[in-house]
């Protein structure tokens, strides 16, 4: 918790200025947008956050959400298939993929990266093919289900919630409980702390992975429903392009070491909105969409390495008290 | 006796306030072993550190040849002839073992390393150390043992005149620590002043010229040649008289707990394997790195799962093919490697002490926090963990309290059959009876308690009985009433196989 306040102060910082250089970003409309946005990536990143704690990495999930994402609208729309069998299928596809990168990761002892890089273009390629490139959407059909994504629930007066927070909710405090208050989140802390001490430990260290790697997909296949509900349509050819890295930053930024075993929920939710504040200022404040890259890349590099001085001025300290109690003793 | 080769004069050393050396003088003269002993924490590596070039004093003056000099870096302590061994492996593992060895310093011609140089130089003081391996082995390749002797030959290399080895034989067999300690008597010979830390104060006593004692940061005593024995070291490191080192005491052997039969290991899977522990035995598990004793204790643990072969647990089968099958069965192991295998460093003492219950006091997956917090309250009293509180990361704890730590997520699983992988390694006197004192309780208790160490002294002092391995078969059983050094070293070498098989 006490990790999350540097992110919380850049966040603030960050709307501060934007606030501040850009009238339209305190409008209704604008904060909707922005919490909309950071409700879909938000869910994205809580899921790649688990893969993360346990020291993996899950670079497939916006080619997920490509996948997912045109899939449900050619299931109803182009094949007509009935909405329920629709959302098992696509449920089902995500799971899977997560289990399918799970088992290669333990039983064949494939690293991460290599499988969900191949995952990455897989699941893309797919897509692509199933649809010839064609964008699918709902057109004007669905607009009940649409609801889920475009939906506002009343909150002040002039002010709606945006539906996918909803989700977002549901899903952060799960994944809270789940990791804090389980003995599985527990393993799954202490299996990216040291793998081996926790095979050593009895830790069902194959199961946990397994079930990081489908609680990421499985999230990015919810993620993907709730982006393609949002826009009404998807394109395959860039629909969830570098979302990965957006979630991936947003886990990092948000107090997910790489080096597996560190990670909160919070931190993350606040990572996944810094990063959609930034986006948001960056559209509002600059004419030029076109460095939007580079500023989210040095935003994040100042940020972690704002972290690690944090670290070693803190181990340093700790070192040097461990020493006394040494002497002492 | 000449002038001294490296003389230390009222050196201290503080660190961020703290004062880790006070006024601490030494002297090595040629041809001499000085043993360096002293518990954790009182300042040996520390002070072999500064003789080495890799920390600079505070105050004090090194000598050497009788002129003050300053060592500013481990280079110029190498040009100086000065060589420092370190505790832990320095070693890149994906490189052989020739370049490891002149890693930094490589012989080179145009640029270019000259590799049949590296060969045969490497090939050379490979012999010295009586390590039989080719210089192109990868020394991710050798066991730890090989790799300690290759971090020798790497010392030797460079000719030094002043040798500084802190532990040199903590992770080596007793057949590599023999040659060790022979080829120690070889450079002694050929007038190498040689630094020698050890927490064996068996191998002390045969070895050392002189010792050098160290308390709390301080000079707390030396022993010439004649005055070193057991008592008089124990005394000068702890201040007071240890009443008894090992607390063994004769158990009454109830009926048989952990009943082996021919369990076959990946390391050795043309041997089988059979044996017994009894309900409060202490059975000790000697033999020479590569006997395939961890491999033993991980197979019945599950780790590693045997090929063939059936343990039983109180007279029930049991197939540990996982250590929660393991565990289900009560097998508790405390894995030979602390660091990588027993802790995770980076959390707390109380998530360590409760990760092998959790599933236990579960309340329909959710963590029992009342009976961590419970577990908490028992072991760090009863286990004397001292630290800064119960979420203090592991890692900074001592090793013998980290040791401890790691016994005691063990003993809440209230194992039947209680195996220890080298339960004293790097852990000093204090924790070490302590440990002893714990592996006493539990066979009191009732529990089978089987353990495995490379040092012959605490097998001695605290089996009730002996099984020896060589080369993955059992080649003997000593009662205690038949122990000594020479019967277990008979066996272990594999001299006696013939004779232990007919029994």
């Amino acid at each position: 918790m006490k990790k999350s306040f540097g992110i919380l102060g850049l966040l603030v910082a960050v709307c501060v200025v934007t606030a501040l250089l850009s009238g339209s970003f305190l409008s209704a409309y604008n904060i909707e947008n922005v919490l909309r946005r950071s409700a879909l990536f938000g869910i994205l990143s809580i899921g790649v956050g688990f893969v993360i704690i346990t020291g993996g990495i899950d670079l497939s999930l916006g080619s997920v959400v490509c996948l997912v994402g045109c899939a449900l609208p050619w299931l109803l729309s182009v094949q007509h298939w009935p909405l329920p069998l629709a959302l098992l299928a696509v449920t089902a596809i995500s799971l899977g993929i997560g289990l399918f990168h799970g088992l290669l990761i333990t039983k064949l002892r494939i690293q991460p990266f290599i499988v969900t890089l191949c995952g990455l273009l897989l699941y893309r390629g797919i897509a692509r093919g199933f649809t010839a490139d064609q964008t699918v959407g709902f057109g004007s059909e669905f607009k009940t289900l649409r609801l889920l994504a475009t939906g506002k629930i009343p909150f002040l007066p002039g002010f709606e919630l945006p539906a996918p927070l909803l989700f977002l909710g549901v899903v952060a405090v799960l994944a809270a409980v789940f990791l804090n208050r389980t003995i599985f989140g527990r393993y799954l802390l202490a299996l990216g702390r040291n793998p081996q001490a926790a095979t050593y430990s009895g830790i069902p260290t194959q199961r946990m992975t397994v079930l990081a790697y489908v609680i990421s997909s499985g999230l990015a296949g919810l993620g993907g429903v709730l982006f393609v509900l949002d826009v009404n349509s998807a394109q395959p050819v860039d629909f969830g392009n570098f979302y990965e890295l957006y979630a991936i930053a947003a886990a990092v930024l948000g107090g997910c070491s790489l080096r597996g075993g560190e990670g909160s929920i919070v931190g993350i939710l606040i990572g996944a909105a810094l990063m959609q504040v930034l986006r948001n200022m960056i559209t509002l404040v600059t004419t030029r969409n076109n460095v939007e890259f580079a500023i989210i890349g040095a935003v994040i590099l100042l940020g972690v390495v704002a972290d690690e001085l944090a670290r070693r001025i803190a181990a340093k300290r700790r070192a040097a008290q461990v020493l006394q109690n040494a002497v002492a003793g | 006796m000449a002038s001294p080769l490296l003389e230390a004069r009222q050196i201290s050393k503080s660190f961020a306030g703290v004062r880790a050396l006070k006024e601490v003088s030494l002297s090595v003269y040629p041809g001499e072993v000085l043993a360096v002993i002293g518990e954790n924490g009182a300042g040996k590596s520390t002070l072999m550190k500064i003789l080495a070039g890799v920390q600079a004093p505070d105050s004090g003056a090194l000598l050497l040849d009788g002129t003050v000099r300053t060592i500013g870096s481990v280079q110029e302590a190498l040009s100086l002839g000065i060589a420092l061994i370190h505790q832990e492996l320095n070693l890149a593992e994906t490189l052989d073992v020739g370049a490891n060895i002149f890693l930094g310093r490589e012989p080179h011609r145009f640029g270019w390393v000259d590799a049949g140089r590296v060969n045969r130089e490497a090939s050379l003081v490979l012999e010295r150390v009586g390590l039989r391996v080719d210089p192109g082995t990868l020394v991710g390749d050798l066991t730890i043992g090989q790799q300690q002797l290759v971090e020798i030959a790497k010392a030797l290399s460079v000719n030094a005149r002043v040798l500084i080895m802190d532990e040199p034989t903590s992770s080596l067999s007793d057949h590599e620590t023999q040659v060790l300690l022979s080829l120690i008597r070889e450079l002694r010979s050929k007038g190498v002043g040689i630094v020698y830390i050890s927490h064996r104060l068996g191998e002390v006593r045969g070895l050392a010229d002189r010792v050098e004692v160290l308390r709390d940061g301080e000079n707390a005593g030396r022993l010439l040649k004649d005055e070193i024995s057991h008592g008089a070291m124990v005394q000068l490191m702890v201040g007071r008289e240890l009443s008894q080192y090992y607390p063994h005491q004769t158990h009454s052997a109830g009926e048989v707990v952990l009943e082996v039969k021919g369990l076959r290991t990946r390391a050795h899977p043309g041997e089988s394997v059979d044996f017994h522990v009894r309900a409060g035995e202490v059975v000790g598990m000697a033999g020479l790195v590569g006997a395939g004793r961890s491999e033993l204790l991980e197979a019945l643990f599950g780790v590693v799962p045997a090929l063939q072969g059936t343990v039983r647990v109180s007279g029930r089968l049991v197939s540990p093919g996982s250590p929660r099958g393991a565990m289900d069965a009560r097998i508790a192991l405390v894995p030979e490697d602390r660091k990588h295998q027993g802790l995770f460093l980076e959390m707390g003492v109380r998530e360590n002490l409760s990760i092998t219950s959790l599933h236990r006091d579960q309340a329909g997956g959710f963590l029992n926090r009342p009976a961590e917090k419970a577990l908490c309250e028992e072991m760090i009293p009863a286990m004397r963990i001292k630290s800064a509180g119960v979420d203090q990361p592991v890692q900074f704890l001592s090793g013998g309290n980290q040791q401890k730590v790691v016994i005691g997520k063990w003993l809440a699983t209230r194992p039947r059959v209680f195996l220890l992988d080298e339960p004293t390694r790097g852990v000093d006197i204090g924790a070490k009876q302590e440990i002893y004192r714990l592996m006493e309780e539990l066979a009191a208790k009732g529990v089978a308690v089987l353990f495995v160490s490379s040092d012959l002294e605490e097998i001695l002092g605290m089996s009730d009985r002996v099984l020896v391995l060589h080369e993955g078969r059992l080649s003997g059983e000593l009662l205690r009433s038949e122990l000594s050094e020479e019967a277990v070293m008979r066996l272990a070498t594999g001299a006696h196989t013939e004779a232990a098989t007919a029994n």
